[in-house]
């Protein structure tokens, strides 16, 4: 196990790659902001778990997989999502509830669903999800095709019944799975050195005899380099991985957790935001003379009149049909 | 094989039986058709028929008993036979009796009067809560039977399919519209509240046991007054073309025959009806029947009540057999040999209390009926007549409708017509 | 027509989607090497190799979600509980995600997928391990739940089960394995839904499934002998969906029923059952409806107790002549 660091060859295609990662990181950024001031509005109900701080791990990882190989994530997926393929659109249209949101309005926040863009889910119960991606293993195992499924959690599911068993059944069964631990060390309001009595996540993976990696979840061409060494033992042998990929978020837990003052200090959270994936990364392509202020601008308001277009698209869609209510129950 | 003699139900309404009068005795010979007895129904008199050919044996029934529908009364044996085990004596009187079963009579001929079920719920004075099952309830909804007169061997009283069964009422599957009142009993408020046969010496009173036919009285009056929705309408009609008309006719007749006021008023009024259907109808829990014929119902005081035989097709008959069948009719109701037939069917009633001296009176509705009309006597009055005041015969009408069924301008209008018919005898030809 | 047990139509049923179906394969504990904890996957391992008959740890929870996952990924697995009491560890895979997946998703991603294995009570196993879980998951929309009652309603409701899009329950029974009966050959598949009258009857209607279809036809036999009764059996064979047509019609014939379950009374399977009597059969019924079910109880170990506890066809006549007023 090693700390991967990222250094990239200053060549046209990776510059065109770092453009096109930070890019989707604003896009993340600035939806997940608006998503927020759409909460407040009342558009949004029930929960809502934003990503802000952690936009390099979906960014990062997602770069390295192809478009027939599936993501599975849990109920803070608006990243993975975005980065998959769903637009601002259908994604905010979900989030507000209408007809023409990803899931037909029917899953919310928590179950944003692509069949046709393998984005397997949204899922609402902590390490729930899990199984199913090691499920989604076994399937492309079954198959025989060479695809990889890669799956996202929180360090708090690390804990669940769940977690245990399919990682032991992933290596008994040589499952071309990506276990992504995104730890940003807070389940909901518990630091996770009061409830784990292993707080390296990645040191859990001796346990099922699996490959494992730390990972600094703030560069995201860190956690792109991390996983592309974990599709590559996938596609090849079947073997699973893994990933301890550490994060932060600069939001609460959900809309209704406090940013700090219960269980973190403003002092942390400032902190942190020095580390902020997005600057870190814009630096980056700065210095390596990609990108410059003008063109980050440009960026930005580009991903910002995006992100203003999926609003009024969600703004403008109906709801669902009332009919709908009984409908997708059971499949014909 | 001995034969069983049952006290069998001779009227559809017949829950318990009389027997008044032996015509065989133990050990005569019996022939089928023979008449073994005279038995009491709720309605009249009739003769209880021997359905085997034997001796009679085993008389379980004393003259004067009374014993519910069902029980066996006696016993027809062949010459010989040993019969040695005594037929048990019939038990007390249960609500719930046997029905003859004749096909469809057992039900067609069901008189629960139609309006019960409902009244219940208006009237408020029976608080009784039947406890029924939903099937048995549905099964006596559809024959017309009144839950009330079922006793249930359920748990708790509750009645159950095989007592409407059993009861031979109801079976189970066969809808039914609800039946036509066989028991056309008509109760009047004004018989006196003392018994006739009340003794002035010996004790302060004497308790009479109630006839079949008060008992029957009894029952329909509690159904029919307190339920139905009775509004009255009282017209005085001008009588005296139609007592000249009467005169001519008799004078005319001479030996062939004699018309009485009340023929001419019985066929006014039956034509009357053909011109008002929505006074010959009949309530029925969900729906009225309007009739297109008319069956009059006459009113007919007999020894210790009251009955109304029932003249069919009134407005067809010409006023001599109006007439004649009323007479007969009488006759036969006075001796208690009126036939179900005779007096069941009626769509409206007349009572005529004109021979007793009564100005005016008001009738209660006879169930299902939706109307009946209570005659005065026909009597000279000082009334103002083209200007001066004249002695003219005059009667009061007066009508009570059941205003389900019929409205105030509705019943007044056929009093009109009938008025019309009354005061200038030609007008029922129109 | 062949004869054969219940656990051998199973295997059959099985086999043939298998043979069928390249996707369909069965995962559970002792199904490949050890042939089955009951044998209903005798010979499969042979046949079709591990790849498709999957030995797994005991992980209920984890291999329900890894079947879950093969089906939105486009397999048809069969788990395998080894007794459906071990399955309320897998609830959450059941419920939360096989059950409602489909709706979350806008209708994208339906669960092909079967959950079998044995249901309630066998002989002195003991509380934990005698538990009938009909209620339990017959309340979730989104499950099929069937409980074939024979070996011909095994093999045709297991095979229906498998080519259903949706994830459906299989409830069999320990005490069902060894049962024989005729099974037609070859393609032979019983609709999920239907009830199937097993006895045809004037008098009382019976409603039963899977292991009290045998008490209800005992008793059938007992109230004609004893009685005089002709008693009308009524495999319910679907409990979710449940046949209320076939509820309706019997009772509307005979105007009275007992329900015969082998779950506890208290929001029983039964309930449901008189639920659909009193709304679509009211003014059919002469008799309120009776229910006959496992006492309220933990079920005992000891002989007798369990016996005491359990639905018999004594309890079902005492019942029959409650409802038809003989007593």
């Amino acid at each position: 196990m090693t700390t991967a660091t990222a250094h990239a060859p200053k060549d046209q295609s990776q510059a065109e790659l770092e453009r096109r990662m930070l890019r989707q990181m604003l896009l993340i950024r600035h939806f997940e902001e608006k998503a927020a001031e759409a909460y407040a509005l009342g558009k949004i109900g029930g929960f809502c778990h934003l990503y802000i701080g952690q936009e390099a791990v979906a960014v990062g990882s997602l770069a390295a997989l192809r478009d027939d190989d599936y993501v599975i994530s849990s109920y803070r997926e608006h990243g993975q999502a975005l980065v998959r393929g769903i637009s601002a659109g259908a994604v905010m249209a979900e989030l507000f509830g209408k007809a023409t949101g990803c899931s037909k309005g029917k899953g919310g926040s928590m179950h944003l669903f692509d069949a046709e863009k393998r984005f397997m889910g949204g899922h609402g119960i902590v390490g729930g999800h899990v199984p199913l991606g090691a499920g989604i293993g076994f399937a492309i195992k079954y198959k025989g095709g060479n695809q990889v499924c890669i799956c996202y959690f929180g360090e708090a599911a690390v804990n669940i019944g769940a977690f245990h068993e399919t990682l032991n059944m992933a290596s008994v069964y040589h499952l071309p799975v990506i276990f992504c631990c995104e730890n940003n060390r807070y389940g909901m309001g518990t630091a996770f050195e009061r409830v784990a009595a292993v707080t390296d996540v990645a040191e859990h993976a001796c346990s099922y005899d699996m490959a494992a990696e730390f990972v600094n979840g703030m560069d995201a061409l860190a956690v792109y380099a991390a996983t592309q060494r974990a599709v590559e033992r996938a596609r090849k042998g079947g073997h699973p991985t893994l990933l301890e990929v550490r994060t932060y978020r600069f939001m609460g837990h959900s809309m209704s957790d406090p940013l700090h003052g219960v269980y973190r200090t403003k002092d942390e959270v400032e902190e942190q935001k020095k580390r902020d994936p997005i600057s870190q990364l814009a630096l980056k392509l700065k210095e390596d003379g990609a990108l410059d202020q003008a063109g980050l601008d440009a960026l930005d308001a580009e991903v910002r009149a995006e992100v203003e277009e999926a609003v009024k698209f969600a703004d403008a869609s109906p709801d669902p049909d009332p009919g709908e209510l009984t409908t997708h129950v059971v499949a014909d | 094989m001995a034969a069983k003699v049952f006290m069998e139900a001779l009227s559809p309404t017949m829950e318990e039986g009389r027997l008044v009068k032996w015509h065989k005795q133990e050990g005569d010979a019996v022939k089928v058709g023979e008449t073994l007895a005279e038995v009491e129904t709720d309605k009249a008199v009739m003769d209880l028929i021997a359905r085997a050919d034997g001796v009679l044996r085993q008389v379980a029934v004393t003259d004067g008993q009374t014993v519910p529908v069902g029980s066996v009364v006696a016993v027809i044996a062949a010459p010989g036979e040993d019969v040695s085990s005594p037929v048990t004596t019939p038990a007390a009187v249960t609500s719930v009796s046997g029905k003859r079963e004749t096909g469809n009579v057992g039900l067609a001929t069901t008189a629960a009067p139609v309006a019960v079920s409902p009244a219940q719920v208006v009237s408020g004075a029976d608080a009784t809560h039947v406890k029924a099952s939903p099937l048995a309830k549905r099964m006596a909804k559809e024959a017309g039977v009144d839950l009330k007169l079922v006793t249930g061997s359920g748990p708790g009283g509750r009645v159950v399919r095989r007592d409407l069964e059993t009861a031979g009422r109801v079976e189970k599957g066969e809808v039914r519209s609800v039946a036509a009142s066989a028991a056309v009993q008509r109760s009047e408020p004004l018989p006196s509240p003392v018994s006739p046969v009340a003794a002035r010496s010996g004790g302060a009173y004497e308790d009479v046991p109630l006839t079949q036919i008060r008992k029957t009285i009894a029952k329909r009056l509690a159904t029919s007054l307190g339920p139905i929705p009775h509004f009255f309408l009282t017209t005085e009609v001008d009588m005296e073309r139609a007592a000249e008309a009467r005169d001519a006719l008799n004078r005319q007749l001479g030996d062939r025959g004699k018309v009485s006021f009340n023929d001419i008023i019985v066929k006014a009024t039956a034509l009357a009806l053909t011109k008002h259907r929505a006074c010959n109808a009949w309530f029925q829990e969900d729906h009225i029947r309007y009739w297109n014929e008319v069956h009059l119902g006459m009113a007919v005081a007999v020894e210790d009540g009251l009955i109304t035989p029932v003249i069919r097709n009134a407005d067809l008959k010409p006023l001599l057999e109006i007439g004649q069948e009323a007479k007969q009719l009488a006759d036969k109701a006075r001796s208690r040999r009126l036939q179900p037939s005779e007096y069941t069917g009626a769509t409206f009633s007349v009572s005529n209390l004109g021979m007793f001296d009564i100005d005016q009176f008001t009738a209660v509705i006879n169930p299902p009926e939706a109307g009946i009309i209570a005659v005065g006597s026909i009597a000279p009055k000082p009334v103002v007549w083209d200007g001066q005041v004249v002695p003219r015969r005059r009667m009061r009408i007066t009508m009570s409708c059941d205003h389900r069924v019929i409205d105030g301008a509705t019943g007044a209008a056929f009093l009109r017509t009938l008025k019309e018919m009354l005061e200038n005898p030609l007008a029922m030809l129109l | 027509m062949p004869t054969l047990t219940y656990r051998d139509a199973l295997n059959q049923a099985l086999r043939e989607e298998m043979q069928r179906d390249a996707y369909v394969f069965l995962m559970g504990e002792e199904v490949g090497v050890y042939q089955g904890a009951y044998k209903v996957s005798r010979g499969l391992l042979e046949e079709f190799g591990p790849t498709r008959v999957v030995d797994t740890p005991i992980a209920e929870l984890g291999f329900a979600g890894i079947g879950v996952g093969a089906a939105m990924a486009g397999l048809r697995p069969v788990i395998e509980f080894m007794t459906w009491n071990f399955a309320v560890l897998a609830l959450d895979q059941i419920v939360n995600s096989a059950a409602k997946l489909l709706y979350e998703s806008g209708g994208q991603f339906p669960i092909p997928i079967v959950f079998r294995g044995p249901n309630g009570a066998a002989l002195q196993l003991g509380a934990q391990h005698s538990q009938a879980w009909e209620s339990w998951l017959s309340h979730i929309p989104g499950l099929k739940v069937v409980a074939p009652a024979t070996p011909a309603d095994a093999k045709g409701l297991l095979k229906s089960a498998i080519r259903d899009n949706n994830p459906v329950i299989v409830l069999e029974g320990e005490m069902l394995y060894n049962t024989k009966g005729e099974v037609p050959e070859g393609e032979y598949v019983v609709p999920i839904g239907r009830a199937d009258v097993k006895r045809a009857g004037r008098d009382v209607t019976l409603i039963c499934h899977s292991k009290t279809v045998a008490v209800a036809l005992k008793a059938a036999e007992q109230l004609a002998e004893q009685e005089g009764v002709s008693a009308e059996v009524v495999d319910l064979r679907s409990l979710r969906p449940l046949d209320e047509a076939a509820i309706t019609a019997s009772v509307a014939k005979t105007n009275r029923a007992v329900v015969v379950e082998e779950g506890w009374p208290h929001c029983g399977i039964g309930a449901q059952v008189v639920d659909v009597i009193q709304r679509e059969a009211f003014d059919h019924l002469d008799a309120p409806v009776l229910r006959v079910t496992q006492a309220d109880v933990p079920m005992p170990y000891n002989r007798q107790l369990e016996r005491l506890a359990k639905p018999s066809p004594d309890k079902v006549v005492a019942a029959a002549r409650r409802v038809l007023y003989l007593d």
